[in-house]
């Protein structure tokens, strides 16, 4: 008879550096519940626009089935580099800037891939979403974490970049505007990270996947500012501001040398994102505006009204001028970020995300996706106040 | 327009029930701010009225409804707002157009049966002098009204929670 095996045995060491991601246990929490509204989603509420997915559809209909070049169509990038140079005045070369990818994350395991060597430390700035750091352990980096405090209105400044680079430092990665905060930037702000950058000669990678999704002031990108252009590889896609989350179209823009490197990931382990998804990207930038910015417009009102409806709640909130996400802090409640929102969900059935599964400076604080309709955001307040009053 | 009109516009054409008190939390105006700025759009008729969409086969009072298309033959010094105003003064008429194309107006009629509609564009609008030849053709369902969906299939489940 063969001996048993364990098959735990076979798992790479490297795994154990990963923890489950802290948001799984609240799925599993929520699956049998009813009645339950949801503050938990990283996801619009509303469906990809029609127009979009017609245009998929017709794509499908007329056998556009195959694989396409492993940087994408060549129309998708040609609209890519367009909408850049008007937006942004930043101009990338379609032939060799810019990879499409399936999903920011795709372009972030790539990127991070593309550029550690074993031992090289990566800076994330935290909170933050929640796959930086375990790809920075996939790809055998060193994550460096580095919180940016709520009495800055969770800005990351250049001092405290400044102060976490050591000479093993390769890269920072900033997203702003920012998930789970929903806090932004301003250009001054960046331009002090850009000296930085430059004085220590590394790498910016910036995930601008909520840019569209600015409320207040203007979104700088990143690589637009002076210098930056070759020292920063810029991942965004289309999830957050056309509604295609299931679609898994994004993109990473970054020099020829950069975009080279992740390519030789990207051909072997992807070959190419979907044709039918990058049809649908190709519509969304030509004839998306419209529906972009009613959706942005009615966020925003979202936005003031779950801000205002938690400050009156007591649960002192700031002001998040991006993104979907209200950030109050509940350490008033004397409760921890967990407990709260854990109990929240058990007793009165509302979701929200604990913030401490961002980072350690977003513990205290509760992330509510606001990403949801009106009504919904109204119960969940009328719910969570109850919740607040029987403390 | 600015901002806060382009707001209470939005949310006013969406549900026109929305209160003072609500659109001042989702703008950040105050409420009499927003029912100023309210008064002022009613007196400019940029708001012209406050309405219902009814799905009449629901409630069980089935309307019968028709669309009507007519040739105008156009005389001297009488433009077609002439014409227009005879036809939009009878209560049947629910809406009147002027097109490009072939046909000159079109004009959605309401009425208690198709035998009563067809009477009434037979004896009211045929008859009119400057209206040269009518198609009418009766509504058999009414899919979106107004921008609003009135057979909406079923909501695709979403994740309830993700990063």
């Amino acid at each position: 008879m063969r001996t048993q095996c364990k098959p735990s045995q076979f798992i790479a060491n490297s795994m154990q550096k990963v923890p489950p991601s802290g948001i799984r246990k609240f799925f599993d929490l929520v699956s049998d519940s009813e009645d339950v509204i949801t503050l938990g989603v990283g996801e619009p509420d509303y469906v990809t626009p029609w127009h979009i997915r017609e245009a998929c559809i017709h794509s499908i209909e007329h056998g556009e089935t195959s694989y396409t070049s492993n940087y994408g169509l060549m129309e998708l990038r040609e609209e890519l580099s367009k909408h850049y140079t008007r937006r942004h005045n930043v101009y990338y070369e379609p032939e060799t800037e810019i990879l499409v990818t399936t999903g920011v994350s795709e372009g972030l395991d790539l990127a991070i891939r593309a550029i550690v060597n074993p031992g090289d430390e990566v800076i994330v700035v935290q909170p933050s979403y929640v796959a930086y750091v375990p790809s920075i352990i996939f790809a055998g980096g060193v994550p460096v974490t580095l919180g940016a405090r709520p009495e800055n209105d969770f800005k990351i400044t250049a001092d405290e970049i400044r102060a976490a680079i050591t000479n093993k430092t390769k890269a920072v990665i900033i997203n702003y505007p920012n998930n789970p905060t929903g806090a932004t930037m301003d250009r001054s702000d960046l331009e002090a990270i850009a000296d930085v950058i430059v004085e220590h000669d590394i790498l910016m990678i910036s995930d601008e996947v909520y840019e569209r999704l600015t409320y207040e002031g203007t979104h700088t990108c990143f690589s637009s500012l002076e210098g930056m252009r070759d020292r920063t590889i810029l991942l965004n896609g289309f999830s957050k501001a056309y509604a295609m989350t299931g679609f898994r179209m994004a993109y990473a823009l970054a020099p020829k040398e950069i975009i080279d490197a992740m390519m030789l990931i990207h051909q072997y382990t992807m070959l190419c994102a979907p044709i039918t998804a990058q049809v649908g990207a190709i519509e969304a930038l030509r004839n998306g505006e419209e529906e972009v910015e009613k959706m942005a417009r009615e966020y925003n009102r979202r936005r003031k009204l779950i801000v205002g409806g938690l400050n009156k709640i007591g649960l002192d909130c700031f002001n998040p001028r991006g993104a979907f996400y209200a950030f109050p802090a509940i350490s008033s409640t004397g409760l921890s970020a967990d407990e709260f929102a854990e109990r929240l969900l058990n007793e009165y059935k509302v979701v929200t995300i604990p913030g401490n599964i961002f980072g350690d400076t977003g513990d205290g604080f509760l992330r509510c996706a606001y990403a949801a309709s009106r009504e919904d955001i109204k119960e969940a307040l009328e719910r969570i106040g109850n919740f607040v009053d029987g403390l | 327009m600015d901002e806060q009109t382009r707001n209470i516009l939005d949310i006013l054409e969406d549900d026109a029930r929305t209160s003072s008190e609500e659109i001042a939390t989702l703008t950040g105006m105050t409420a009499d701010e927003v029912s100023r700025k309210i008064e002022q759009l009613e007196k400019a008729k940029i708001i012209r009225k406050y309405k219902t969409i009814i799905d009449w086969d629901l409630a069980g009072d089935d309307y019968v409804y028709a669309i009507i298309e007519l040739k105008i033959s156009l005389e001297r010094k009488l433009g077609y707002q002439a014409i227009a105003e005879r036809l939009y003064k009878f209560p049947e008429v629910r809406s009147v157009r002027l097109l490009s194309g072939e046909n000159d107006i079109a004009m959605t009629v309401r009425g208690k049966s198709m035998k009563r509609v067809a009477f009434f564009v037979a004896e009211k609008i045929a008859t009119q002098e400057q209206v040269q030849s009518t198609s009418t053709h009766f509504v058999l369902k009414t899919y979106k009204e107004d921008g609003v969906i009135l057979d909406e299939p079923e909501q695709v489940k979403k994740l309830v929670v993700s990063p």
